[in-house]
C-alpha cells in the first residue's frame, strides 16, 4: 500500500555554467502523501524553486529517482513531460501567468484545449470554476481588468479544471496583499481539503503556517521536515 | 478546426498593422510574379500570332544567285525555278505533304472594278496552298483543280481589297480587271495576322498563261508530313539537294537557295521564350523569397514577444508540436490570406490589360504581334498557390523551431 504522490529520493541537480558546474540539489529525499498540504521554505538560492521545477517535470534532474503518483518521472522528451503536467499538475504562480489577450473564460479552459476538449464543454467546465471562485460575472474579463487576488483565483481554476493530483503553488501570494494573501490561502486549503495534494513554495512564515508539513531547504539539502501542529489546530477549530 | 482558427486570430488581431504589414511583402511578392507570368505568355501569344498565318512544318524555298562556280557552271548564275521543279518534287520526294509553286506577277498590278482601282501583288499559286498559308475563308471559294486544269480566270481577294473596290456590294461572281484582263471574284479570304494584308490569288496556270509566265514558278511552298524539327531539317536537306542537282550548283552554296523553316524558326522561338519563362520564374521567386524573409524575421519577433506565454502554455501542458503548429499556421495564414490578395490583384490588372491591348490591337497591327492576351492561366495560379504555401511553411518554420525550443521556466522566470 503507497499512498504517496509525490516520492523523491536523493534527487541531485546541478547546473553546469561553462566550466563550473553549480551543485543546487544535494540530495533531496521527501515523500508527500495524496491529499496532504506541504509547504516548501528556504531563503533565495536554496534551491526550492529548482526542487519545484524538477517536481512540476519543468525541469530534468541528474540522479536519484522521482515518482510522481507512481509513476517513474525520469529523462523524457518534451511531447510526453506536457501530457504529464497537463494531467497530473496544476501550476499556480506568485505573478499569476494568465495569457493576457485571452479573458478569464478562456485561460480557465486552455488546459482542456490541450486535452482535445470540445470548446462548448471545456468552455462550461470554466465557467463552473469559475463559479466556484466567486468570479462566474468575471468570466468576460480581460486578466488587465482584474485585480491581483481575482487574477489568482483565476489561476488556481485553471489549475484545477484539468483535476491533478497535486498543485504546485509558487509564491503564490508573493503579490499580494495581507487580506487577499488570506483568501487565496483559504482557497488553497479548500482545494487540498477536496483531496489534492497542494505544495506551496514559499518564503513566508504566514503562509507556511497554513499547511500541514513544513520542509525547510538550506543550500540543496533538506534542513528539517517537520508537521505543523498549528494546522492540526486550525482544522480542529474549523471542523 | 474552429478553434485553430481563432487562436490564429486572437493573435493576428493583436497587432493588426503588423500583420497587414507583413503580409503586404507576400502580397507583393505574389503579384510581381503572376504580373511577370501574365506577360511572359502575353509575349509569347504575341509571337504566335506571327505564326498564324502559316502551317507550323510549312518550308518555303525562294531561288537565289550562285555564289560558288559547281561543274562547270560559273557562278553569278541566277536560279530559276519551273513547273518541271514542282512536278519532279511532287512526284519524287518523300516527306511533302502540300506543296505549291507560287508565281508573283510583277510588283504592283491594276485591279480595277467599275470605277475603283488599286495597284495589288497578285500571287498565283495551287489549290494546296491553302494548307501551308492559313487565312480564313470569309465567303466563296479557293482557288481549285478545276481552276488549274482548265486555267479558268478566277481570283481569290483580301477582305480589305474587297472593301476598297466594292465597298457593300456582293463581290462574288462579279469581275474585276487585273491588268486588263477579266476575272471572276470566286472567294474572300482574310489574313489571321493582318487585317490589312492585301491578297490578290490566281490560280498558277492561269498566271502564267495569261500573264507571260511560260513555265516560271517565283518560289516553292510546302507543307512536310512530319512535326519535328529533326524530321523537317532532314527534309528540307533532301529537297535542296534534289534541288541542287537539278540546277547545278554546290549543295554548300548558302546564295543558291534561301530556305525559311517554319518549324525550326518556331522551335527557336519556343525556345528564346522557354529560357524567358524560366527567367521570370526566377526573378518572381527571388521576390516572393524578400517577402518571406519578411515574414519569417516578423513571425521571429512575434515569437521573442510571446516567450512568456508559449511557456505558460507548455506548462499547462502545450507540447512542442503544438507550439509548432501555432507558430506555422500563424504563418500560413498570413501568407495565404496576403498571397492569394496579392494573386487576386495580379490577376485582375492582367485582366485589365488584355483588355486595353485587345481594344488597341483592333485599330494597331502591330500590337498584337508583340505582346498579346497577358492572362496567368489555371497552371499558373496552381504554381503560384503551392510557392505560396511553401513559402509559408518555409517563412515559419525557423520561427516555430525557436518558439518549440522556448523552456517554460526559463519563459516563466522571465518578467
Amino acid at each position: 500500500m503507497n499512498d504517496s504522490i509525490i516520492r523523491v529520493e536523493s534527487l541531485h541537480k546541478s547546473y553546469v555554467n561553462g566550466k563550473n558546474a553549480l551543485h543546487v540539489l544535494k540530495g533531496i529525499s521527501l515523500d508527500i502523501k495524496k491529499g496532504e498540504m506541504v509547504s516548501i521554505m528556504g531563503a533565495s538560492g536554496s534551491g526550492k524553486s529548482t526542487l519545484l521545477n524538477v517536481l512540476g517535470i519543468l525541469d530534468n534532474y541528474d540522479s536519484g529517482s522521482y515518482h510522481l503518483d507512481d509513476i517513474h518521472i525520469s529523462t523524457m522528451d518534451e511531447t510526453k513531460a506536457a501530457r504529464y503536467r497537463n494531467k497530473y499538475i496544476g501550476f499556480v504562480f506568485q505573478s499569476f501567468n494568465l495569457i493576457s489577450f485571452k479573458n478569464a473564460m478562456e485561460n480557465v479552459a486552455l488546459p482542456l484545449y490541450y486535452q482535445k476538449v470540445n470548446r462548448k464543454k471545456r468552455n462550461n467546465l470554466a465557467l463552473e470554476y469559475l463559479d466556484r471562485m466567486g468570479l462566474r460575472e468575471w468570466a468576460d474579463h480581460l486578466p488587465s481588468e482584474l485585480s491581483g487576488g481575482q487574477k489568482q483565483r483565476i489561476a488556481i481554476a485553471r489549475a484545477l479544471i484539468s483535476k491533478p493530483k497535486v498543485i504546485l503553488a509558487d509564491e503564490p501570494t508573493g503579490a499580494l496583499d495581507s487580506q487577499t494573501s488570506a483568501e487565496v490561502m483559504e482557497i488553497l486549503k479548500e482545494v487540498n481539503r477536496s483531496g489534492i495534494a497542494v505544495i506551496i513554495v514559499t518564503h513566508e512564515n504566514e503562509i507556511a503556517k497554513n499547511t500541514e508539513r513544513i520542509i525547510r531547504l538550506k543550500d540543496g539539502i533538506i534542513e528539517s521536515n517537520e508537521l505543523n501542529h498549528s494546522f492540526k489546530l486550525q482544522e480542529l477549530e474549523a471542523n | 478546426m474552429l478553434d485553430y482558427i481563432e487562436e490564429i486570430l486572437t493573435t493576428l488581431k493583436q497587432n493588426k498593422l503588423r500583420a497587414i504589414m507583413t503580409g503586404f511583402s507576400v502580397s507583393w511578392g505574389i503579384f510581381m510574379l503572376i504580373i511577370l507570368l501574365g506577360s511572359g505568355n502575353g509575349l509569347q501569344n504575341g509571337m504566335e500570332n506571327n505564326f498564324k498565318n502559316i502551317a507550323q512544318n510549312a518550308i518555303q524555298i525562294w531561288p537565289g544567285k550562285t555564289s560558288e562556280s559547281f561543274e562547270g557552271y560559273g557562278k553569278g548564275r541566277n536560279i530559276q525555278f519551273t513547273n518541271e521543279d514542282y512536278d519532279l518534287l511532287k512526284r519524287e520526294m518523300r516527306g511533302i505533304n502540300n506543296i505549291s509553286g507560287r508565281l508573283y506577277l510583277w510588283a504592283d498590278v491594276p485591279i480595277t472594278y467599275g470605277s475603283e482601282y488599286a495597284n495589288y501583288t497578285v500571287t498565283c499559286v495551287m489549290p494546296e496552298f491553302t494548307n501551308i498559308s492559313l487565312f480564313d475563308m470569309i465567303k466563296g471559294r479557293f482557288i481549285n483543280d478545276l481552276d488549274i486544269s482548265d486555267k479558268r480566270k478566277v481570283i481569290v481577294l483580301s477582305q480589305s481589297i474587297i472593301d476598297m473596290l466594292f465597298k457593300d456590294k456582293e463581290p462574288i461572281g462579279e469581275y474585276v480587271k487585273v491588268g486588263g484582263i477579266y476575272f471572276q471574284v470566286v472567294g474572300v479570304i482574310n489574313d489571321p495576322t493582318n487585317k490589312d494584308s492585301k491578297d490578290a490569288i490566281l490560280p498558277i496556270t492561269t498566271g502564267q498563261m495569261v500573264f507571260n509566265g511560260a513555265n516560271r514558278i517565283s518560289n516553292l511552298a510546302l507543307t512536310t508530313t512530319s512535326s519535328s524539327v529533326e524530321e523537317n531539317k532532314i527534309i528540307e536537306e533532301e529537297i535542296k539537294a534534289f534541288l541542287a542537282r537539278r540546277h547545278h550548283f554546290s549543295t554548300d552554296d548558302k546564295e543558291a537557295l534561301h530556305v525559311w523553316n517554319t518549324l525550326d524558326t518556331v522551335k527557336t522561338t519556343q525556345g528564346v521564350f522557354r529560357g524567358i519563362r524560366l527567367f521570370i520564374w526566377i526573378v518572381g521567386i527571388m521576390t516572393v523569397i524578400a517577402g518571406i524573409v519578411g515574414v519569417s524575421n516578423i513571425m521571429i519577433i512575434l515569437v521573442k514577444e510571446r516567450t512568456k506565454e508559449i511557456g505558460i502554455r507548455k506548462a499547462i501542458g502545450a507540447s512542442p508540436w503544438s507550439v509548432i503548429q501555432l507558430v506555422l499556421s500563424e504563418s500560413l495564414f498570413i501568407t495565404a490570406i496576403a498571397g492569394f490578395v496579392g494573386m487576386l490583384a495580379g490577376m485582375g490588372i492582367l485582366y485589365m490589360a488584355s483588355n486595353i491591348i485587345s481594344n488597341i490591337s483592333q485599330t494597331n497591327n502591330m500590337l498584337d504581334k508583340i505582346f498579346y492576351n497577358p492572362s496567368a492561366d489555371f497552371g499558373v495560379a496552381m504554381s503560384a498557390t503551392i510557392v505560396l504555401i511553401l513559402a509559408g511553411l518555409l517563412a515559419g518554420y525557423i520561427p516555430a523551431r525557436k518558439a518549440a525550443a522556448i523552456k517554460p521556466i526559463e519563459a516563466l522566470h522571465d518578467e
